[in-house]
């Protein structure tokens, strides 16, 4: 076994560990530690040192697998905040505790930044010395020839009737088409009578590009967060939102966000087709495919027609605009008694199952007596229950009908206090249709019209046009991680499966004069196809001799 | 046809178990077999004449009847749970391969699914990797755990075929989910390799006395060899699928991160085999500690499969259960 076998490596102007097992320019912290000088300079030197050792790198790589568990047993505020809410609702004691802990948040949290902080900085502690190594390494002549090739990984010998300066000269040749790097050295004799020859420079290469890529990787996605944004906006069919900070229903902006990073464009939402499973009855009204058909503008330039897709995100102005839900917005028309319209345009409705019972929320603070406040559900394929209720049984718009309970109060829209457009506080507010009021919930199907209650004036359902949620992303280094990961894949695979391995021929002269040849080879690192590697040289090297 | 053509598939995988579960007694066997080596010599030469049947038969008698060839391929027991395991695996790929022809698209798309193709996959690579070294004797490990994640997938995970939802259709499901399944395949090899490194290391110094079969397999040193081979294939593959998750989650979901449970799991199976390998260079480390970390990352990748996606709240909610 190449890599189990302690092998001597001969080459004494190598400062690597003598165990050829371990890996190329890998500094370990000395067995014995010396007890350093309690000066502060040495301190810092003996820590430093700790810091950058493979152990401590090992052990750092170990606690943050454990750190990362806590956060995927416990919902995060960043990915799931409702979960985070309940959480704490579900476990009075123990939610305190892990919100002191920072668990909630356990990705950005002190003790998570500061194991990959320490990681990382331990990461460069290693890399940069490696570097100059290898830099050194690289420009260095292959290692003398050592006295006793027989001692080494795959040693052969052949006998020849060349020369020794032509077995010399074509073993080099060979070697060298074979991508080493040689040198010819002499033994006692003045005559060049061997050939060192080492390969694999790549090998080491890689893992620093590797280590290396991996910083890439982490200042990238650092600077891609904090210059970048990320805002939510619900877009109606026949609506169009644009790209500014008013226009957002929600935003996120990183740390160094500025307003200039907002480019101006509009997105128009000119349909928004779902198809959905009409066959398999396994899957009935399964979605299958969603389609946002878009008219986009950018600032001076013409319209363009556009599409979105789930997987296929839109990429305008340095962004990605992503389809990320969709639903029903019913559009509802509220006249006064006199019949002058006082309200009329839709509602996004919050889906509440795969088919699509949604929830609507419809606040009239002004134009009418009372300021009126409307909590329905709308359901695209209503089907009567045996209750009396309704329920849909069907995603797509086949029987829809809008049933609305209503309430009249203050709805507290006028204290300057930003509310949830999606929900409606009904504490305070009195019922007048639905359940617990004398008039039952209004019902309505598209086109059907009904009085309010108390001779408000009348309500009318006059379409169903479908809304998107748009998730709009905007980050200026996401290409270069993704550049910075390929480099970790290309460096991983070189420095894994790239061969370092030194090989050596020599020519000794025999009793009688005749000539021998002699090959060995040296592993550094993993190689279990380097005595498979020397015999094929000798094979090849013995059997046509190169010029 | 749909529904036919799925029944079929079943009936494969179910074919498929009946002989991986034979092969599994054979594997086991043979490790008894190992235990009490003196009698088997003989008994596989007066074995070979009558056990064989089919058109392997041939093939292995030209081996033994070859006089250079007087040593047989390994134990009787041992080629026949080989020879049984090639079988099922045939059975189980076609299982597999009708199931995506049902469905019309790869079959991976939810729990039942990937655990017929990741399954299958690991007793591709266990078989391929013969060619390179001869690890049959990981069969007993490697039958017995896919013959326990089929069974648990065909009875508890089945669902019917249903057409993908939009999140994923995409290439990425193709490329991102079969070379999940590769990495597990190596990581599996490694974590059995890992377990009889274990136990030939306890051998070693006079404890799991009991394991006579041990002496018939490769020391620990070169166990521990065979393992990081294995394993850093697999952690290549693995850091392809990070990667392509992330390219694929930033298509689908519009972030390529965000600390989902799934993806803080392969986060973590990827750090725990990032710290196998350091594990191998640091002085110390090597041996049993590097073996039990491999080990624990394939108990990871498990947990991750199984308790993540039954139990876990998140977006990879695709198990279709
Ligand atoms: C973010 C932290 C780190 C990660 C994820 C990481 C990951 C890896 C991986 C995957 C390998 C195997 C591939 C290769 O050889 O290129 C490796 C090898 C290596 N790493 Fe790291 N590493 C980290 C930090 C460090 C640190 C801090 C050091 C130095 C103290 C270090 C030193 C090495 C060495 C010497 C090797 C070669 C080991 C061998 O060939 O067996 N690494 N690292």
């Amino acid at each position: 076994m190449a890599s189990s076998r302690p092998s001597k490596d001969t080459a004494s102007n190598d400062a690597e560990a003598p165990d050829s097992t371990r890996p190329q320019g890998h500094f370990d912290a000395p067995e014995t530690i010396v007890q350093p000088k309690l000066d502060f300079v040495g301190y810092l030197r003996f820590f430093w040192r700790q810091l950058t050792s493979m152990r401590t790198a090992l052990l750092l790589l170990l606690l943050l697998a454990l750190a990362a568990i806590p956060g995927s047993l416990v919902p995060q505020v960043s990915s799931d905040p409702n979960g985070v809410v309940q959480y704490k609702a579900n476990n009075p004691t123990l939610a305190p505790v892990l919100e002191s802990l920072g668990v909630f948040s356990t990705y950005s949290s002190v003790w998570f930044s500061a194991i990959y902080l320490l990681l990382f900085v331990s990461l460069i502690g290693c890399v940069i010395p490696r570097t100059k190594h290898h830099w050194d390494a690289l420009r260095a002549r292959p290692p003398k020839t050592p006295a006793r090739l027989s001692r080494l990984e795959g040693f052969t010998t052949r006998e020849t009737t060349m020369d020794a300066a032509t077995a010399i000269a074509s073993a080099r040749t060979l070697l060298r088409r074979l991508g080493y790097r040689t040198e010819v050295y002499a033994s006692a004799s003045s005559a060049p009578d061997s050939v060192s020859a080492e390969r694999g420079y790549l090998r080491e290469t890689g893992n620093l590009v590797f280590h290396t890529a991996l910083i890439g990787v982490l200042i990238t996605v650092g600077v891609g967060g904090g210059f970048g944004y990320t805002g939510q906006r619900v877009v109606v069919e026949g609506y169009a939102f644009n790209n500014s900070l008013a226009s957002y229903d929600s935003f996120n902006p990183g740390r160094f966000f500025s307003d200039g990073a907002l480019e101006p464009y509009s997105i128009a939402l000119d349909s928004f087709t779902p198809v959905y499973e009409q066959k398999n009855l396994n899957a009935l009204g399964q979605p299958i495919d969603y389609t946002a058909a878009v008219t986009t503008t950018l600032r001076g330039q013409k319209p363009h027609k556009d599409v979105i897709k789930v997987n296929s995100p839109l990429e305008i102005g340095g962004t990605q605009v992503y389809l990320l839900g969709n639903g029903y917005a019913p559009v509802v028309t509220v006249k006064d008694p006199n019949g002058t319209v006082v309200f009329s345009q839709p509602t996004a409705c919050l889906p509440q199952n795969a088919n699509l019972t949604s929830i609507c929320v419809i606040k009239l603070p002004d134009g009418l007596d009372k300021q009126l406040g409307m909590l329905g559900f709308f359901y695209p394929t209503s089907v009567a229950q045996t209750d009396g209720t309704l329920a849909s049984n069907y995603p797509d718009l086949l029987n829809p009908i809008l049933s609305l309970n209503m309430y009249t109060g203050d709805l507290g829209l006028d204290n300057g206090v930003g509310t949830n457009a999606y929900s409606l506080n009904t504490d305070s507010l009195t019922e007048v249709a639905g359940l617990k009021a004398d008039t039952p919930a209004i019902r309505l199907g598209v086109g059907d019209s009904a009085q309010l209650p108390g001779g408000l004036g009348t309500i009318e359902l006059t379409a169903i046009p479908r809304f998107v949620s748009l998730d709009v992303h905007h980050d200026p280094a996401q290409v270069w991680v993704l550049v910075f990961a390929i480099l970790v894949v290309a460096g991983l695979v070189t420095s894994l499966f790239i061969p370092r391995r030194r090989v050596w021929v020599k020519v000794v002269t025999g009793k009688a004069g005749v000539l021998t040849l002699e090959y060995a080879g040296l592993a550094r690192g993993d190689d279990p196809a380097l005595a498979a590697a020397v015999e094929e040289i000798a094979e090849r090297h013995s059997q046509q001799p190169l010029a | 046809m749909t529904d036919t053509l799925a029944s079929y598939s079943l009936l494969a995988i179910y074919s498929a178990m009946a002989i991986y579960a034979i092969a599994f007694i054979m594997f086991t066997l043979d490790l008894a077999r190992r235990s009490a080596p003196a009698p088997v010599r003989l008994e596989v030469a007066v074995g070979a004449a009558t056990a064989k049947r089919g058109s392997t038969a041939l093939l292995e008698r030209l081996s033994t009847d070859a006089p250079a060839a007087a040593q047989p391929k390994g134990p009787r027991y041992l080629r026949a749970a080989f020879a049984l395991t090639i079988v099922a695996w045939v059975l189980h790929v076609v299982g597999a391969v009708l199931r995506g022809v049902a469905a019309g698209r790869v079959p991976w798309a939810n729990m039942f699914e990937f655990t017929l193709t990741a399954t299958a996959i690991i007793i591709g690579v266990f078989i391929a990797v013969q060619v390179w070294q001869d690890l049959r004797f990981l069969g007993a490990f490697v039958s017995g755990f896919v013959l326990l994640a089929l069974g648990i997938a065909s009875t508890n995970f089945y669902v019917d075929v249903v057409p993908l939802p939009p999140a994923l259709q995409s290439a990425w499901l193709v490329i991102h989910v079969f070379v999940a399944s590769l990495g597990t395949g190596f990581f599996a090899l490694g974590a059995a390799l890992s377990v009889v490194q274990l136990l030939q290391g306890r051998r070693a110094v006079g404890k799991a006395t009991r394991l006579g079969f041990l002496d018939t397999l490769p020391t620990a040193d070169k166990l521990e060899n065979l393992a990081y081979r294995v394993i850093v294939v697999g952690f290549v593959f693995w850091t392809f699928t990070l990667i392509a998750g992330a390219i694929w989650a930033e298509h689908a979901w519009g972030r390529y991160w965000g600390w989902d449970t799934k993806e803080v799991w392969t986060f973590i199976i990827w750090t725990i085999f990032a710290g196998y390998i350091h594990a191998r260079a640091t002085r110390g480390w090597r041996g049993s500690r590097s073996a039990t970390l491999a080990i624990i990352g394939f108990g990871a990748v498990v947990f991750n499969f199984t308790i993540v996606n039954l139990f876990f709240k998140g977006l990879h909610a695709y198990s279709g259960l």
